[in-house]
């Protein structure tokens, strides 16, 4: 149960919150043409006949964002229509050339799945939570109007007018704005895992519209508003802090909640009516009679399966429980896609380096991949170069310090001068004399003139002040200008001392 | 020599494969008709070079002893209603008025490919919406046909009415028509000419200015069967780009045809004997029951009991397309803009589509917008479509009992044009015996029978089972052969 409540002048009330995101499936092709769909081309570049709704143009739908959409439904744990159809929602704007979008209004190509939010303290989710997914449909992305090119005349870009959307639909199942940037973060991660939508929220291929309403807690459901595209997760929830205390405002001081679709200024951080109810469109949907029904058979879905990746939360319960990281190492590192891949190589290049299992080194990778490599190379700032970092020159560092080789500090050192200059990290350790001391020989003699020289100390540890021996440690660590490996220092001291 | 106007698509495609005559000859002669038959208003333009050009491809390939196609060396007139690449398209609307695709619908583009020429882009009721082509932006097409001692404009019907009439004028001896809920049949039946509407999905789409998506359907319009069968051949085939196109082989329509219908059974349907049709009509259809027992059919009594029903249904669920379908003629890519001064966007629709429009097009665009609104969708849209179906199912089970259906066309002959605009109510019941077929997506072929007694031409339709357009157009040949139907209009234009 979220905590989460807004404190009003009256009392407490609690937020709900429902999210839709559009997200942009990845294709070479728009949904129902051949046409590119490539982002930043030249205006009208992008445009096939069946696009700029020429006379007597059809719709054929593609194949792979069919496929894409039904792979992302797998991922959610939904379920998946084998029988789908696509509607037409008709109504005249410029940017829209066929004067109504093909879109499933009826009959999903997805129906009712769930995504998991992680328990989060600081963001004060208090424990893991299952947000429902009502239903994933398909359908086609309208153009864009530009304003701001001829001092009385708009014009029209249709380079994304047809590109294929995916629509994700929640239940109203979120209660804070925290829960609500859970949900998106992890959407898009699941989303990037599998493939089906790049995730860019600045390019706009990921965008959410926001269903907000509040209510004393234990009361039904509130009249909602619906703030349209909204573009980071930071806006996401700023959008639903704002628009949650402003139904409140509305509420307390009286009045009543219009069911209205909003807008979200990123400027100010503030909603504000797009238009009311009243003005709402009928949109006269009806199923499209250029398409036939989307009939999915066995062989399709099957293929669709079997191309999913390992997930998310499949992925962060290996780590735990297999690999023995840290559930926070875990999550962090499933994140993103590009955070697991990177640990993943470097994982197996460590094993392989070292000759040990993967569980073995995992801790060790972890700890490099989340915390010392991205410390190192952000301290370099310019002088590193990203093309140095390789999985092949960090596994060899590290398998020099799990043999002993060179200590964590002189691992940062060595990765320091790989990064700015792509050496060899066992070249580095040779030339550079960034290697640790483990002959006994010379750490004893280096215990043995500290013994020598601080008798007095010796006698109060050996009287039990065994706080000191992290005095001789140092000493003799010292004496060996840091080099010497600790783990044989300790022992032997522990041997010397008594 | 004969005179080469008179011949059809197989007199032309043989004379010129055996050399009677040049390709180049044909298309001279049709051009020189065409030309002549301006009082007719059939052609919204004529393309005189591109018959020609088609012609002299032909010749030469037949000089170098290539393979020619199906329809090699025919001059056909084409529709204005599918797009051709570099031509005028217009579907006979002022909205289109100018627009010049740069593409080619894929019907006609097959039947350049089999070797066939364009005469010119021919009259229509403006977006294929009219029973009578009295709804062109570009005027009426007047049919070849006048009422014995009458001299009184008549209807070719709609809405392939420049079809129906270039055809019968013989200015072309066959001519592509589209049909959604009648519109080859209904001139076909008007013009005493045949006109084959194949199962729904045998000829693409693609290219063709849609009316209502889920009944259009292209297909030939040629004075016999046999030139319906070679022309439905060249038309025909799978296109990737229809998502609703069959994918299926196109049989040899022409190689199998035959009039012998031994072992085949002919339903009648009892409800199409309704109130209000035309005495001949009805002589017309006892005699072609006679005709098709005489091929050795059986005559069975089907009934067809959703039928009274399929006209309303028709009525709702064409103009609910349609209203969706035209909502692209917005004056902001192709064709009119109307823009008045100061006109923001929502007034440069409404002004371009209030003058773009012809009226009956804009009342089905309303009856569209109505029938698929909230609130009245259940009501009319959801309500028709179950009409939809049981109509369809009272054709599969007729089915069970016979191989085709046999039915008049149309309730009447040809009216003089303008003496139905009262009421466009009474025009919708033109096609009452046709938009059956049609919600069904079923094959159906109008070929004469005789003339009524003032002289102007009856029509018999007959309906088969879907993908079985063999046995249609078998059964239209046994009619044909016994009808011995040799009228032709006498030659005023």
């Amino acid at each position: 149960m979220s905590t989460y409540r807004i404190q009003g002048a009256t009392g407490e009330w609690e937020v709900v919150i429902g999210l839709e995101v559009h997200a942009q499936i990845t294709s070479n092709a728009k949904l129902f043409s051949g046409a590119a769909t490539a982002f930043g081309a030249e205006p009208n570049t992008q445009v096939s006949l069946i696009d700029a709704a020429m006379p007597g143009m059809l719709p054929v739908p593609n194949r792979e964002c069919i496929r894409q959409a039904v792979r992302t439904g797998m991922a959610i744990e939904a379920k998946i229509n084998r029988w789908s159809r696509f509607d037409r929602k008709n109504y005249f704007y410029a940017d829209l050339p066929q004067g109504y979008q093909i879109s499933q209004l009826y009959h999903p190509l997805v129906g009712e799945g769930r995504l998991l939010i992680e328990a989060d303290e600081k963001a004060g989710i208090a424990e893991d939570k299952w947000i429902g997914i009502e239903r994933i449909h398909v359908e086609q992305d309208a153009g864009k109007l530009m304003h701001d090119q001829h001092p009385t005349m708009s014009y029209v870009d249709l380079n994304r007018a047809g590109v294929a959307l995916m629509e994700i639909v929640s239940r109203p199942d979120m209660r804070s704005p925290a829960e609500a940037g859970a949900y998106l973060r992890k959407l898009r991660a699941i989303l990037r895992y599998v493939g089906s939508c790049d995730g860019n929220m600045e390019e706009g291929s990921l965008r959410a519209d926001v269903n907000v309403s509040v209510r004393r807690p234990g009361e039904p459901f509130g009249t909602r508003t619906e703030t349209k595209n909204v573009n980071s997760v930071r806006f996401v929830m700023q959008a639903i802090e704002h628009e949650a205390m402003r139904q409140v405002d509305v509420l307390e001081s009286g009045g009543t909640v219009d069911q209205e679709t909003r807008l979200f200024d990123p400027a100010t951080g503030t909603t504000r009516t797009m238009r009311s109810k009243e003005d709402a469109h009928d949109y006269r949907y009806f199923p499209d009679p250029d398409l036939l029904p989307l009939e999915l058979d066995e062989d399709f879905l099957a293929e669709c399966r079997a191309s999913l990746p390992e997930l998310p939360d499949a992925k962060r319960r290996r780590y735990i429980e297999v690999l023995g990281l840290t559930p926070y190492n875990a999550r962090e590192l499933t994140a993103e896609v590009e955070t697991f891949a990177r640990f993943e190589t470097l994982l197996a290049e460590t094993a392989r380096a070292t000759g040990k299992g993967e569980a073995e080194v995992a801790t060790q990778v972890a700890n490099w991949s989340l915390s010392v490599a991205p410390g190192v190379i952000k301290a370099l700032g310019d002088e590193a170069d990203p093309a140095n970092a390789t999985a092949r020159a960090q596994a060899a560092i590290l398998a020099m310090q799990d043999k002993g080789a060179i200590s964590g500090g002189q691992a940062k050192e060595i990765f320091e001068i790989v990064m700015k200059t792509g050496r060899d990290p066992a070249e580095i350790a040779e030339t550079e004399g960034l290697r640790q001391v483990s002959d006994t020989g010379a750490i004893e003699a280096a215990i043995a003139a500290v013994i020598a020289a601080n008798e007095d100390k010796v006698a109060e540890y050996r009287a039990g002040k065994d706080k000191l021996f992290g005095f001789f440690v140092g000493q003799v660590m010292k004496a060996m200008a840091g080099k010497a490996n600790p783990q044989v220092v300790n022992q032997l001291l522990k041997d010397k001392l008594g | 020599m004969t005179d080469l106007t008179s011949l059809g698509v197989k007199d032309i495609r043989d004379g010129v494969a055996r050399g009677d005559f040049t390709a180049r000859e044909v298309a001279e002669a049709f051009n020189a008709a065409v030309a002549e038959a301006a009082a007719l208003n059939a052609f919204i333009l004529t393309t005189p070079d591109h018959a020609l050009a088609a012609a002299e491809k032909v010749d030469a390939a037949r000089a170098a002893g290539k393979p020619l196609g199906k329809m090699a060396g025919v001059p056909i007139g084409m529709k204005d209603l599918f797009a051709t690449h570099g031509v005028e398209t217009t579907a006979a609307s002022h909205i289109l008025e100018g627009f010049t695709p740069r593409y080619e619908s894929s019907v006609s583009q097959k039947l350049w490919d089999a070797g066939a020429g364009m005469l010119g882009k021919l009259n229509l009721d403006q977006f294929a919406m009219g029973s009578s082509n009295e709804t062109s932006y570009f005027g009426n097409v007047t049919s070849p046909w006048r009422k014995a001692g009458s001299n009184a404009a008549m209807s070719p019907g709609g809405s392939s009415g420049g079809s129906s009439a270039a055809v019968a004028a013989r200015i072309a001896p066959a001519a592509t028509g589209t049909d959604t809920g009648g519109s080859i049949r209904q001139p076909a039946a008007f013009t005493g000419i045949c006109g084959i509407k194949p199962t729904y999905g045998r000829c693409s789409r693609w290219g063709i200015i849609a009316f209502a998506s889920s009944l259009d359907q292209a297909g030939p319009m040629a004075r016999s069967v046999a030139d319906c069968a070679i022309m439905l051949g060249a038309m025909a085939g799978f296109d990737p780009k229809d998502a609703t196109s069959l994918d299926m082989p196109v049989p040899d329509w022409e190689g199998q045809l035959t009039s012998d219908l031994r072992g085949k059974k002919i339903g009648i349907p009892r409800e199409y004997r309704m109130e209000g049709t035309d005495p001949a009509i009805l002589e017309a259809w006892e005699k072609g029951k006679e005709w098709l027992q005489d091929a050795g059919a059986q005559i069975v009594d089907v009934s067809l009991p959703h039928t009274k029903y399929a006209l309303p249904a028709y009525y709702i669920i064409a103009p609910a397309e349609a209203s969706s379908n035209l909502a692209r003629y917005d004056g902001v890519r192709y064709g009119l803009r109307e823009l008045p001064q100061g006109a923001g966007l929502q007034e440069m629709y409404a002004a371009t589509r209030a003058a773009g429009f012809g009226d009956e097009v804009k009342r089905r665009i309303l009856i569209g917008t109505y029938v698929l609104s909230a609130g009245f969708y259940d009501a009319y849209y959801t309500q028709a479509q179950k009409v939809r179906a049981l109509v369809a199912r009272d054709f599969a089970r007729a089915f069970e009992e016979c191989d085709a259906i046999l039915a008049p066309t149309t309730p009447t002959a040809s009216f003089p044009l303008g003496s139905m605009n009262e009421d466009p109510l009474t025009m919708y019941l033109n096609d009452v015996f046709a938009v059956p077929a049609s919600l069904a997506g079923l094959p159906a072929m109008s070929v004469p029978a005789m003339l009524n007694p003032e002289g102007l031409p009856l029509g018999l339709q007959i309906v088969g089972r879907p993908f079985d357009e063999q046995t249609v157009l078998d059964a239209g040949l046994a009619i044909e052969e016994r009808a011995g139907f040799a009228a032709r209009p006498e030659k005023w234009w």
